[in-house]
Protein backbone atom coordinates (compact mmCIF):
# COMPACT_ATOMS: atom_id res chain seq x y z
CA UNK A 1 0.00 0.00 0.00
CA UNK A 2 1.46 3.24 -1.10
CA UNK A 3 1.05 6.57 1.06
CA UNK A 4 0.21 9.45 -1.27
CA UNK A 5 -0.55 12.89 0.40
CA UNK A 6 -4.24 13.45 0.31
CA UNK A 7 -4.19 17.15 -0.13
CA UNK A 8 -3.48 18.38 -3.96
CA UNK A 9 -4.86 21.47 -3.80
CA UNK A 10 -3.66 24.53 -2.03
CA UNK A 11 -0.27 26.25 -1.51
CA UNK A 12 1.46 23.10 0.22
CA UNK A 13 1.10 20.66 -2.10
CA UNK A 14 1.46 23.55 -4.94
CA UNK A 15 4.95 24.48 -3.31
CA UNK A 16 5.70 20.82 -3.76
CA UNK A 17 5.22 20.21 -7.14
CA UNK A 18 7.20 23.26 -7.82
CA UNK A 19 10.34 21.37 -5.76
CA UNK A 20 10.05 18.58 -7.58
CA UNK A 21 10.23 20.13 -11.03
CA UNK A 22 13.31 22.42 -9.45
CA UNK A 23 14.89 19.13 -8.79
CA UNK A 24 14.49 17.94 -12.17
CA UNK A 25 16.74 20.72 -13.51
CA UNK A 26 19.09 20.57 -10.76
CA UNK A 27 19.69 17.00 -11.63
CA UNK A 28 19.70 17.88 -15.32
CA UNK A 29 22.57 20.81 -14.47
CA UNK A 30 24.15 18.19 -12.01
CA UNK A 31 24.88 15.63 -14.90
CA UNK A 32 25.81 18.05 -17.28
CA UNK A 33 29.14 19.74 -17.37
CA UNK A 34 28.62 21.59 -20.41
CA UNK A 35 25.04 23.00 -18.79
CA UNK A 36 27.15 24.31 -16.33
CA UNK A 37 30.05 25.95 -17.99
CA UNK A 38 27.62 27.96 -20.34
CA UNK A 39 26.00 29.38 -17.54
CA UNK A 40 29.17 31.31 -16.60
CA UNK A 41 31.01 31.26 -20.03
CA UNK A 42 29.29 34.09 -21.64
CA UNK A 43 29.38 36.51 -18.83
CA UNK A 44 32.93 36.40 -17.69
CA UNK A 45 33.66 36.52 -21.38
CA UNK A 46 31.55 39.45 -21.70
CA UNK A 47 32.77 40.72 -18.21
CA UNK A 48 36.74 40.01 -19.28
CA UNK A 49 36.07 41.93 -22.64
CA UNK A 50 34.38 44.88 -20.99
CA UNK A 51 36.60 45.28 -18.47
CA UNK A 52 39.34 45.62 -20.95
CA UNK A 53 37.61 48.24 -22.75
CA UNK A 54 37.33 50.24 -19.80
CA UNK A 55 40.83 50.29 -18.88
CA UNK A 56 41.89 51.57 -22.10
CA UNK A 57 38.82 54.11 -22.09
CA UNK A 58 39.26 55.54 -18.35
CA UNK A 59 42.17 57.23 -19.73
CA UNK A 60 40.64 58.38 -22.64
CA UNK A 61 37.07 59.41 -21.17
CA UNK A 62 36.40 62.08 -19.04
CA UNK A 63 33.22 61.18 -18.31
CA UNK A 64 34.22 57.48 -17.89
CA UNK A 65 36.92 58.66 -15.35
CA UNK A 66 34.55 59.75 -13.30
CA UNK A 67 33.10 56.21 -12.40
CA UNK A 68 35.37 53.66 -14.08
CA UNK A 69 32.90 51.13 -13.27
CA UNK A 70 30.17 52.27 -15.01
CA UNK A 71 30.78 50.13 -18.23
CA UNK A 72 31.26 46.92 -16.31
CA UNK A 73 28.12 47.43 -13.46
CA UNK A 74 26.18 48.01 -16.90
CA UNK A 75 27.42 44.40 -18.72
CA UNK A 76 27.56 42.68 -15.30
CA UNK A 77 23.54 43.78 -15.03
CA UNK A 78 22.28 43.34 -18.29
CA UNK A 79 23.62 40.42 -18.19
CA UNK A 80 21.09 39.88 -14.81
CA UNK A 81 18.59 40.54 -17.59
CA UNK A 82 19.51 38.75 -20.53
CA UNK A 83 20.18 35.09 -18.25
CA UNK A 84 17.23 35.47 -16.56
CA UNK A 85 14.65 35.65 -19.51
CA UNK A 86 17.11 32.85 -20.54
CA UNK A 87 16.97 30.70 -17.71
CA UNK A 88 13.06 30.67 -18.20
CA UNK A 89 13.22 30.08 -21.91
CA UNK A 90 15.72 27.04 -21.74
CA UNK A 91 14.27 25.70 -18.75
CA UNK A 92 11.36 25.65 -20.93
CA UNK A 93 12.42 24.22 -23.91
CA UNK A 94 14.65 21.83 -21.81
CA UNK A 95 11.33 19.87 -21.34
CA UNK A 96 10.40 20.34 -24.95
CA UNK A 97 13.28 18.83 -26.17
CA UNK A 98 12.95 15.80 -23.72
CA UNK A 99 9.39 15.55 -25.34
CA UNK A 100 7.71 15.33 -21.14
CA UNK A 101 5.32 18.06 -21.83
CA UNK A 102 2.89 15.38 -21.95
CA UNK A 103 3.61 13.62 -18.64
CA UNK A 104 4.42 16.24 -16.70
CA UNK A 105 0.67 17.50 -17.35
CA UNK A 106 -1.17 14.22 -16.65
CA UNK A 107 0.21 14.93 -13.30
CA UNK A 108 -1.08 17.01 -10.75
CA UNK A 109 0.94 19.89 -12.12
CA UNK A 110 -0.84 22.74 -12.80
CA UNK A 111 0.74 25.51 -15.66
CA UNK A 112 1.02 28.10 -12.59
CA UNK A 113 3.11 25.78 -11.29
CA UNK A 114 5.54 24.87 -13.68
CA UNK A 115 5.99 28.78 -14.62
CA UNK A 116 7.11 29.57 -10.94
CA UNK A 117 9.24 26.61 -11.25
CA UNK A 118 10.84 27.93 -14.21
CA UNK A 119 11.69 31.22 -12.83
CA UNK A 120 13.35 30.06 -9.67
CA UNK A 121 15.47 28.03 -11.72
CA UNK A 122 16.34 31.11 -13.97
CA UNK A 123 16.94 32.63 -10.41
CA UNK A 124 19.48 29.92 -9.70
CA UNK A 125 20.95 29.81 -13.35
CA UNK A 126 21.06 33.35 -12.76
CA UNK A 127 23.16 33.49 -9.41
CA UNK A 128 25.37 30.95 -10.35
CA UNK A 129 26.41 32.61 -13.92
CA UNK A 130 26.30 36.27 -13.73
CA UNK A 131 27.62 35.84 -9.42
CA UNK A 132 30.38 33.85 -11.16
CA UNK A 133 31.41 36.85 -13.34
CA UNK A 134 31.23 39.49 -10.85
CA UNK A 135 33.58 37.53 -8.48
CA UNK A 136 35.99 37.27 -11.17
CA UNK A 137 36.02 41.19 -11.87
CA UNK A 138 37.24 41.51 -8.33
CA UNK A 139 40.98 40.04 -8.91
CA UNK A 140 41.23 40.70 -12.45
CA UNK A 141 39.77 44.69 -12.58
CA UNK A 142 39.74 45.49 -9.02
CA UNK A 143 36.18 46.49 -9.50
CA UNK A 144 33.18 45.05 -7.31
CA UNK A 145 29.82 45.93 -8.36
CA UNK A 146 29.01 44.49 -4.68
CA UNK A 147 30.55 47.85 -3.38
CA UNK A 148 26.56 49.86 -4.75
CA UNK A 149 25.27 48.13 -1.53
CA UNK A 150 21.12 47.92 -1.53
CA UNK A 151 20.60 49.27 -4.45
CA UNK A 152 22.18 46.76 -6.24
CA UNK A 153 19.84 44.51 -4.54
CA UNK A 154 16.91 46.57 -6.12
CA UNK A 155 18.44 46.57 -9.40
CA UNK A 156 18.84 42.91 -9.65
CA UNK A 157 15.28 41.90 -8.58
CA UNK A 158 13.93 44.60 -11.06
CA UNK A 159 16.08 43.54 -14.03
CA UNK A 160 15.39 39.67 -13.02
CA UNK A 161 11.84 40.13 -12.56
CA UNK A 162 11.89 41.68 -16.25
CA UNK A 163 13.77 38.70 -17.18
CA UNK A 164 11.28 36.33 -16.30
CA UNK A 165 8.26 38.39 -17.53
CA UNK A 166 9.77 38.08 -21.41
CA UNK A 167 11.30 34.62 -20.93
CA UNK A 168 7.26 33.68 -20.09
CA UNK A 169 6.66 34.94 -23.04
CA UNK A 170 8.83 33.31 -25.37
CA UNK A 171 8.39 30.36 -23.74
CA UNK A 172 4.31 30.78 -24.70
CA UNK A 173 5.66 31.96 -28.12
CA UNK A 174 7.45 28.82 -28.39
CA UNK A 175 4.83 26.39 -27.16
CA UNK A 176 2.35 27.59 -29.71
CA UNK A 177 5.00 28.15 -32.83
CA UNK A 178 6.86 24.74 -31.93
CA UNK A 179 10.82 24.81 -31.41
CA UNK A 180 11.00 26.03 -34.87
CA UNK A 181 10.66 29.42 -32.62
CA UNK A 182 13.36 28.35 -30.55
CA UNK A 183 15.50 31.11 -31.73
CA UNK A 184 13.25 33.74 -30.03
CA UNK A 185 14.63 32.61 -27.00
CA UNK A 186 18.31 34.00 -27.89
CA UNK A 187 17.23 37.14 -29.42
CA UNK A 188 14.41 38.62 -27.99
CA UNK A 189 15.95 40.36 -25.48
CA UNK A 190 18.53 42.54 -27.62
CA UNK A 191 14.99 44.33 -28.93
CA UNK A 192 14.97 46.43 -25.73
CA UNK A 193 19.02 46.53 -25.43
CA UNK A 194 19.23 49.36 -27.15
CA UNK A 195 17.08 51.66 -25.48
CA UNK A 196 17.71 50.66 -22.02
CA UNK A 197 20.39 52.58 -21.33
CA UNK A 198 22.33 50.17 -20.57
CA UNK A 199 25.87 51.66 -21.74
CA UNK A 200 24.67 55.43 -22.26
CA UNK A 201 22.23 57.49 -20.66
CA UNK A 202 18.59 57.49 -21.85
CA UNK A 203 18.82 61.05 -23.02
CA UNK A 204 21.38 59.96 -25.66
CA UNK A 205 18.21 58.58 -27.62
CA UNK A 206 16.06 60.89 -29.75
CA UNK A 207 12.93 62.15 -27.59
CA UNK A 208 10.96 59.97 -29.45
CA UNK A 209 12.53 56.74 -28.40
CA UNK A 210 12.88 58.17 -24.66
CA UNK A 211 9.42 57.73 -24.33
CA UNK A 212 9.31 54.45 -25.54
CA UNK A 213 12.74 53.97 -22.93
CA UNK A 214 10.48 54.92 -20.21
CA UNK A 215 7.99 52.25 -21.03
CA UNK A 216 10.75 49.66 -20.25
CA UNK A 217 11.75 48.89 -16.18
CA UNK A 218 15.39 48.13 -17.51
CA UNK A 219 16.16 51.74 -18.59
CA UNK A 220 14.67 53.13 -15.02
CA UNK A 221 17.73 50.56 -13.71
CA UNK A 222 20.58 51.80 -15.88
CA UNK A 223 19.75 55.09 -15.28
CA UNK A 224 19.33 54.51 -11.35
CA UNK A 225 22.96 52.45 -11.99
CA UNK A 226 24.09 55.56 -13.45
CA UNK A 227 22.96 58.05 -10.46
CA UNK A 228 24.66 55.79 -7.95
CA UNK A 229 27.69 55.40 -9.74
CA UNK A 230 28.19 58.82 -10.74
CA UNK A 231 25.93 60.97 -8.02
CA UNK A 232 26.06 58.85 -5.40
CA UNK A 233 22.35 59.08 -5.14
CA UNK A 234 19.95 56.48 -4.85
CA UNK A 235 17.09 57.49 -7.26
CA UNK A 236 14.05 56.32 -5.28
CA UNK A 237 11.41 57.68 -8.19
CA UNK A 238 13.27 55.40 -10.85
CA UNK A 239 13.12 52.72 -8.48
CA UNK A 240 9.04 53.09 -8.24
CA UNK A 241 8.26 52.97 -11.68
CA UNK A 242 10.79 50.05 -12.61
CA UNK A 243 8.49 48.28 -10.12
CA UNK A 244 4.78 49.59 -10.97
CA UNK A 245 5.87 48.72 -14.71
CA UNK A 246 7.43 45.56 -13.63
CA UNK A 247 4.07 44.78 -11.95
CA UNK A 248 2.37 45.15 -15.07
CA UNK A 249 5.54 43.18 -16.81
CA UNK A 250 5.25 40.20 -14.70
CA UNK A 251 1.62 39.28 -14.89
CA UNK A 252 1.54 40.04 -18.77
CA UNK A 253 3.90 37.53 -18.49
CA UNK A 254 1.89 34.53 -16.15
CA UNK A 255 -0.92 35.63 -18.51
CA UNK A 256 0.55 35.31 -21.81
CA UNK A 257 2.14 31.77 -20.43
CA UNK A 258 -1.00 30.61 -19.61
CA UNK A 259 -2.86 31.81 -22.34
CA UNK A 260 -0.24 30.17 -25.02
CA UNK A 261 -0.60 26.78 -22.98
CA UNK A 262 -4.44 27.04 -23.66
CA UNK A 263 -4.05 27.63 -26.94
CA UNK A 264 -1.63 24.47 -27.14
CA UNK A 265 -3.77 22.20 -25.40
CA UNK A 266 -6.45 23.55 -28.50
CA UNK A 267 -3.86 22.24 -31.17
CA UNK A 268 -2.46 18.89 -29.38
CA UNK A 269 1.00 20.66 -28.89
CA UNK A 270 1.39 19.57 -25.64
CA UNK A 271 1.66 15.75 -26.67
CA UNK A 272 3.59 16.38 -30.16
CA UNK A 273 5.84 18.67 -29.57
CA UNK A 274 8.25 19.23 -32.34
CA UNK A 275 9.00 21.62 -35.08
CA UNK B 1 -24.32 -1.51 -10.61
CA UNK B 2 -21.36 0.45 -10.11
CA UNK B 3 -21.28 3.80 -12.01
CA UNK B 4 -18.76 3.63 -15.27
CA UNK B 5 -15.27 4.81 -14.65
CA UNK B 6 -15.09 6.82 -17.64
CA UNK B 7 -18.15 8.25 -19.48
CA UNK B 8 -17.42 10.00 -22.85
CA UNK B 9 -20.50 11.61 -24.46
CA UNK B 10 -20.49 12.77 -28.18
CA UNK B 11 -17.12 13.72 -28.02
CA UNK B 12 -15.69 15.84 -31.38
CA UNK B 13 -12.14 17.14 -32.12
CA UNK B 14 -11.81 19.33 -35.52
CA UNK B 15 -8.03 20.26 -36.51
CA UNK B 16 -9.51 23.22 -38.59
CA UNK B 17 -11.22 21.22 -41.33
CA UNK B 18 -9.60 18.10 -40.51
CA UNK B 19 -11.93 15.63 -38.19
CA UNK B 20 -10.17 13.77 -36.13
CA UNK B 21 -12.81 12.63 -33.57
CA UNK B 22 -16.71 12.68 -34.87
CA UNK B 23 -19.35 11.98 -32.50
CA UNK B 24 -17.87 9.11 -30.30
CA UNK B 25 -19.83 8.50 -27.02
CA UNK B 26 -18.74 5.50 -24.81
CA UNK B 27 -18.70 4.39 -21.30
CA UNK B 28 -15.68 2.15 -19.29
CA UNK B 29 -16.85 -0.17 -16.86
CA UNK B 30 -14.56 -0.10 -13.25
CA UNK B 31 -11.83 -2.66 -12.69
CA UNK B 32 -12.20 -3.94 -16.92
CA UNK B 33 -9.51 -3.47 -19.26
CA UNK B 34 -10.97 -1.94 -22.48
CA UNK B 35 -9.04 -1.73 -25.71
CA UNK B 36 -9.35 1.51 -27.83
CA UNK B 37 -8.55 0.20 -31.26
CA UNK B 38 -8.42 1.44 -35.25
CA UNK B 39 -6.09 1.58 -37.69
CA UNK B 40 -3.68 4.74 -37.74
CA UNK B 41 -5.31 8.09 -37.96
CA UNK B 42 -8.55 7.06 -36.93
CA UNK B 43 -8.69 8.61 -33.72
CA UNK B 44 -7.17 7.01 -30.52
CA UNK B 45 -4.36 9.15 -29.26
CA UNK B 46 -6.52 12.00 -29.74
CA UNK B 47 -9.31 10.05 -27.57
CA UNK B 48 -6.58 9.54 -25.26
CA UNK B 49 -5.31 12.93 -25.05
CA UNK B 50 -8.83 14.82 -24.37
CA UNK B 51 -9.60 12.06 -21.40
CA UNK B 52 -6.23 13.30 -20.50
CA UNK B 53 -7.09 16.95 -20.80
CA UNK B 54 -3.79 17.27 -22.82
CA UNK B 55 -6.28 18.33 -25.30
CA UNK B 56 -9.82 20.36 -25.39
CA UNK B 57 -12.22 18.76 -27.50
CA UNK B 58 -14.64 20.99 -30.16
CA UNK B 59 -17.30 19.81 -28.66
CA UNK B 60 -18.86 16.85 -26.58
CA UNK B 61 -18.24 16.11 -22.61
CA UNK B 62 -15.89 13.76 -20.48
CA UNK B 63 -16.42 12.68 -16.99
CA UNK B 64 -13.82 10.52 -14.62
CA UNK B 65 -14.88 9.21 -11.73
CA UNK B 66 -18.30 11.55 -11.94
CA UNK B 67 -16.08 14.67 -12.49
CA UNK B 68 -16.46 17.01 -15.23
CA UNK B 69 -12.72 16.82 -16.70
CA UNK B 70 -13.64 19.73 -18.83
CA UNK B 71 -14.09 22.29 -15.60
CA UNK B 72 -12.38 20.05 -13.14
CA UNK B 73 -9.37 17.74 -13.90
CA UNK B 74 -7.09 18.61 -11.42
CA UNK B 75 -9.47 16.55 -8.73
CA UNK B 76 -8.85 13.72 -11.26
CA UNK B 77 -5.40 13.75 -12.11
CA UNK B 78 -3.82 12.38 -8.76
CA UNK B 79 -6.19 9.08 -9.41
CA UNK B 80 -4.80 8.53 -12.73
CA UNK B 81 -1.94 8.12 -14.89
CA UNK B 82 -0.90 7.23 -18.77
CA UNK B 83 1.80 6.04 -20.29
CA UNK B 84 2.71 6.60 -24.73
CA UNK B 85 5.45 5.69 -26.52
CA UNK B 86 5.03 9.68 -28.01
CA UNK B 87 6.09 11.21 -25.05
CA UNK B 88 9.02 10.46 -23.55
CA UNK B 89 11.17 10.74 -19.94
CA UNK B 90 14.52 13.39 -19.86
CA UNK B 91 16.87 11.03 -20.98
CA UNK B 92 19.81 12.78 -18.80
CA UNK B 93 18.33 12.02 -15.63
CA UNK B 94 18.85 8.58 -14.02
CA UNK B 95 15.69 5.86 -14.25
CA UNK B 96 15.72 6.68 -10.26
CA UNK B 97 16.05 10.39 -10.32
CA UNK B 98 12.93 10.65 -13.10
CA UNK B 99 11.13 8.63 -11.05
CA UNK B 100 11.59 10.78 -8.16
CA UNK B 101 10.65 13.96 -9.78
CA UNK B 102 7.07 12.06 -10.57
CA UNK B 103 6.45 10.47 -7.05
CA UNK B 104 6.97 14.02 -5.49
CA UNK B 105 4.54 15.50 -8.38
CA UNK B 106 1.92 13.08 -7.63
CA UNK B 107 2.42 13.59 -3.57
CA UNK B 108 3.96 10.23 -2.82
CA UNK B 109 5.18 10.64 0.87
CA UNK B 110 7.67 7.36 1.26
CA UNK B 111 9.46 7.77 -2.23
CA UNK B 112 12.32 5.02 -1.81
CA UNK B 113 10.07 2.51 -0.62
CA UNK B 114 7.98 3.41 -3.62
CA UNK B 115 10.70 3.22 -6.67
CA UNK B 116 11.86 0.16 -4.21
CA UNK B 117 8.66 -1.50 -4.98
CA UNK B 118 8.14 -0.89 -8.80
CA UNK B 119 11.61 -1.67 -9.58
CA UNK B 120 11.27 -5.40 -7.89
CA UNK B 121 7.77 -5.36 -9.71
CA UNK B 122 8.65 -4.37 -12.86
CA UNK B 123 12.52 -5.70 -12.63
CA UNK B 124 14.21 -2.58 -13.40
CA UNK B 125 16.85 -2.36 -10.50
CA UNK B 126 19.83 -3.11 -12.65
CA UNK B 127 19.46 -0.07 -14.58
CA UNK B 128 17.76 2.65 -11.65
CA UNK B 129 20.97 4.40 -11.64
CA UNK B 130 22.04 4.59 -15.37
CA UNK B 131 20.57 7.52 -17.39
CA UNK B 132 17.39 6.94 -19.08
CA UNK B 133 18.53 8.10 -22.50
CA UNK B 134 20.64 5.29 -22.70
CA UNK B 135 18.28 2.31 -22.19
CA UNK B 136 17.19 0.57 -24.87
CA UNK B 137 13.23 0.53 -26.08
CA UNK B 138 12.57 -2.66 -23.80
CA UNK B 139 13.80 -1.04 -20.91
CA UNK B 140 12.69 2.31 -21.50
CA UNK B 141 8.94 1.12 -21.88
CA UNK B 142 9.22 -0.66 -18.70
CA UNK B 143 10.59 2.52 -17.18
CA UNK B 144 7.54 4.53 -18.19
CA UNK B 145 5.38 1.81 -16.83
CA UNK B 146 6.50 2.48 -13.91
CA UNK B 147 6.54 5.99 -13.70
CA UNK B 148 2.40 5.37 -15.20
CA UNK B 149 1.86 2.64 -11.70
CA UNK B 150 3.86 5.38 -9.18
CA UNK B 151 0.45 6.73 -7.92
CA UNK B 152 -0.93 3.54 -8.25
CA UNK B 153 -3.37 4.65 -10.47
CA UNK B 154 -7.16 3.77 -10.18
CA UNK B 155 -7.68 4.48 -14.31
CA UNK B 156 -4.33 3.93 -15.68
CA UNK B 157 -4.32 4.88 -19.64
CA UNK B 158 -1.75 3.33 -22.18
CA UNK B 159 -0.98 4.23 -25.54
CA UNK B 160 0.16 1.25 -27.53
CA UNK B 161 1.81 -0.62 -24.25
CA UNK B 162 3.93 -2.89 -25.98
CA UNK B 163 5.07 -0.83 -29.00
CA UNK B 164 8.32 -1.49 -30.47
CA UNK B 165 8.87 -3.95 -27.81
CA UNK B 166 10.18 -7.70 -28.55
CA UNK B 167 8.11 -10.48 -28.04
CA UNK B 168 9.41 -11.75 -25.06
CA UNK B 169 9.07 -8.17 -23.03
CA UNK B 170 6.11 -7.57 -24.64
CA UNK B 171 4.79 -10.99 -22.95
CA UNK B 172 5.95 -10.18 -19.62
CA UNK B 173 4.53 -6.46 -19.65
CA UNK B 174 0.68 -7.97 -20.73
CA UNK B 175 1.45 -10.21 -17.96
CA UNK B 176 2.44 -7.76 -15.50
CA UNK B 177 -0.57 -5.18 -16.31
CA UNK B 178 -3.11 -8.43 -16.36
CA UNK B 179 -1.73 -9.14 -12.50
CA UNK B 180 -1.69 -5.24 -11.82
CA UNK B 181 -5.38 -5.05 -12.37
CA UNK B 182 -6.19 -8.37 -10.67
CA UNK B 183 -4.57 -7.06 -7.47
CA UNK B 184 -5.29 -3.63 -7.50
CA UNK B 185 -8.93 -3.20 -8.72
CA UNK B 186 -7.67 -0.59 -11.48
CA UNK B 187 -9.58 0.45 -14.74
CA UNK B 188 -7.30 0.25 -17.64
CA UNK B 189 -8.18 1.53 -21.12
CA UNK B 190 -5.68 1.08 -23.63
CA UNK B 191 -5.18 1.90 -27.56
CA UNK B 192 -3.36 -0.87 -29.25
CA UNK B 193 -2.40 -2.23 -32.80
CA UNK B 194 -1.84 -5.92 -31.70
CA UNK B 195 -4.83 -7.77 -31.62
CA UNK B 196 -3.10 -10.83 -29.64
CA UNK B 197 -2.62 -8.32 -26.41
CA UNK B 198 -6.55 -6.95 -26.92
CA UNK B 199 -7.55 -10.99 -27.01
CA UNK B 200 -5.51 -12.00 -23.68
CA UNK B 201 -5.76 -8.39 -21.47
CA UNK B 202 -9.37 -6.77 -22.77
CA UNK B 203 -12.58 -7.03 -21.76
CA UNK B 204 -13.99 -4.85 -23.86
CA UNK B 205 -13.49 -3.78 -27.58
CA UNK B 206 -13.89 -0.22 -29.13
CA UNK B 207 -13.30 0.23 -32.56
CA UNK B 208 -12.57 3.27 -34.11
CA UNK B 209 -12.43 4.25 -37.68
CA UNK B 210 -11.81 7.66 -39.09
CA UNK B 211 -12.51 9.31 -35.85
CA UNK B 212 -15.95 7.71 -35.58
CA UNK B 213 -17.18 4.76 -33.45
CA UNK B 214 -18.24 1.76 -35.63
CA UNK B 215 -18.00 -1.15 -33.06
CA UNK B 216 -17.93 -2.04 -29.33
CA UNK B 217 -18.14 -5.63 -28.05
CA UNK B 218 -16.79 -7.90 -25.51
CA UNK B 219 -13.61 -9.88 -28.03
CA UNK B 220 -15.50 -13.18 -28.35
CA UNK B 221 -18.92 -11.41 -29.45
CA UNK B 222 -16.94 -9.81 -32.12
CA UNK B 223 -15.67 -13.05 -33.28
CA UNK B 224 -18.98 -14.19 -33.56
CA UNK B 225 -20.46 -11.32 -34.91
CA UNK B 226 -17.36 -11.23 -37.62
CA UNK B 227 -16.96 -14.76 -38.51
CA UNK B 228 -13.84 -14.94 -37.94
CA UNK B 229 -11.02 -16.67 -35.87
CA UNK B 230 -9.02 -14.22 -34.10
CA UNK B 231 -8.97 -10.60 -33.78
CA UNK B 232 -6.59 -9.66 -36.30
CA UNK B 233 -9.17 -10.57 -38.52
CA UNK B 234 -11.76 -8.39 -36.69
CA UNK B 235 -9.61 -5.61 -37.22
CA UNK B 236 -8.93 -5.98 -40.88
CA UNK B 237 -12.52 -6.26 -41.82
CA UNK B 238 -13.54 -3.26 -39.78
CA UNK B 239 -10.69 -1.36 -41.04
CA UNK B 240 -11.69 -2.56 -44.37
CA UNK B 241 -15.41 -1.84 -44.09
CA UNK B 242 -16.28 -5.46 -45.14
CA UNK B 243 -20.26 -6.17 -43.72
CA UNK B 244 -20.88 -7.51 -40.59
CA UNK B 245 -22.66 -10.94 -40.79
CA UNK B 246 -24.61 -9.68 -37.97
CA UNK B 247 -25.02 -5.54 -38.09
CA UNK B 248 -23.50 -3.80 -34.89
CA UNK B 249 -26.93 -2.53 -34.06
CA UNK B 250 -28.96 -5.69 -34.19
CA UNK B 251 -26.30 -7.43 -31.91
CA UNK B 252 -27.87 -8.49 -28.71
CA UNK B 253 -24.67 -8.30 -26.85
CA UNK B 254 -24.46 -4.79 -26.98
CA UNK B 255 -27.34 -4.02 -25.35
CA UNK B 256 -25.85 -3.86 -22.11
Amino acid sequence: MIVIAHDHTGVVPSLRRIRALVLRHIYLLRSSGPRILELVYWPTVQMVLWGFITVFLVNHSTWLAQASGVLLSGVLLWDVLFRSQLGVSLVFMEEMWSRNLGHLFVSPLRPFELACSLITMSLIRTLIGVGGAALIAIPLFHFSIFSMGLPLLAFFLNLIVMGWSIGLLVSGIVLRYGLGAESMAWIAIFAVQPISGVYYPIATLPTWLQYVAAMLPSSHVFEGMRAVLFDHTFRGDLLLYAVVLNVIYLSAGFLSFLAFFKVARVRGQLLHVGE
Amino acid sequence: MLPPVVSVSRLRKHFDSVIAVDDVSFDVAPRSTTALLGGNGAGKTTTLSMLLGLLLPTSGSISIFGVDMLRDRYRVLPRVNFSSPYVDLPRRLTVRENLTVYSRLYGIIDVRARIDALSEELHIGRFLDRPYGQLSAGEKTRVVLAKALLNEPELLLLDEPTASLDPDTADYVRGMLEAYRIRTGTTILLASHNMSEVERLCDDVIMLRAGKLVDRGKPGALLTRYGRKNMEEVFIDIARERRLEIPFDHDPALKR
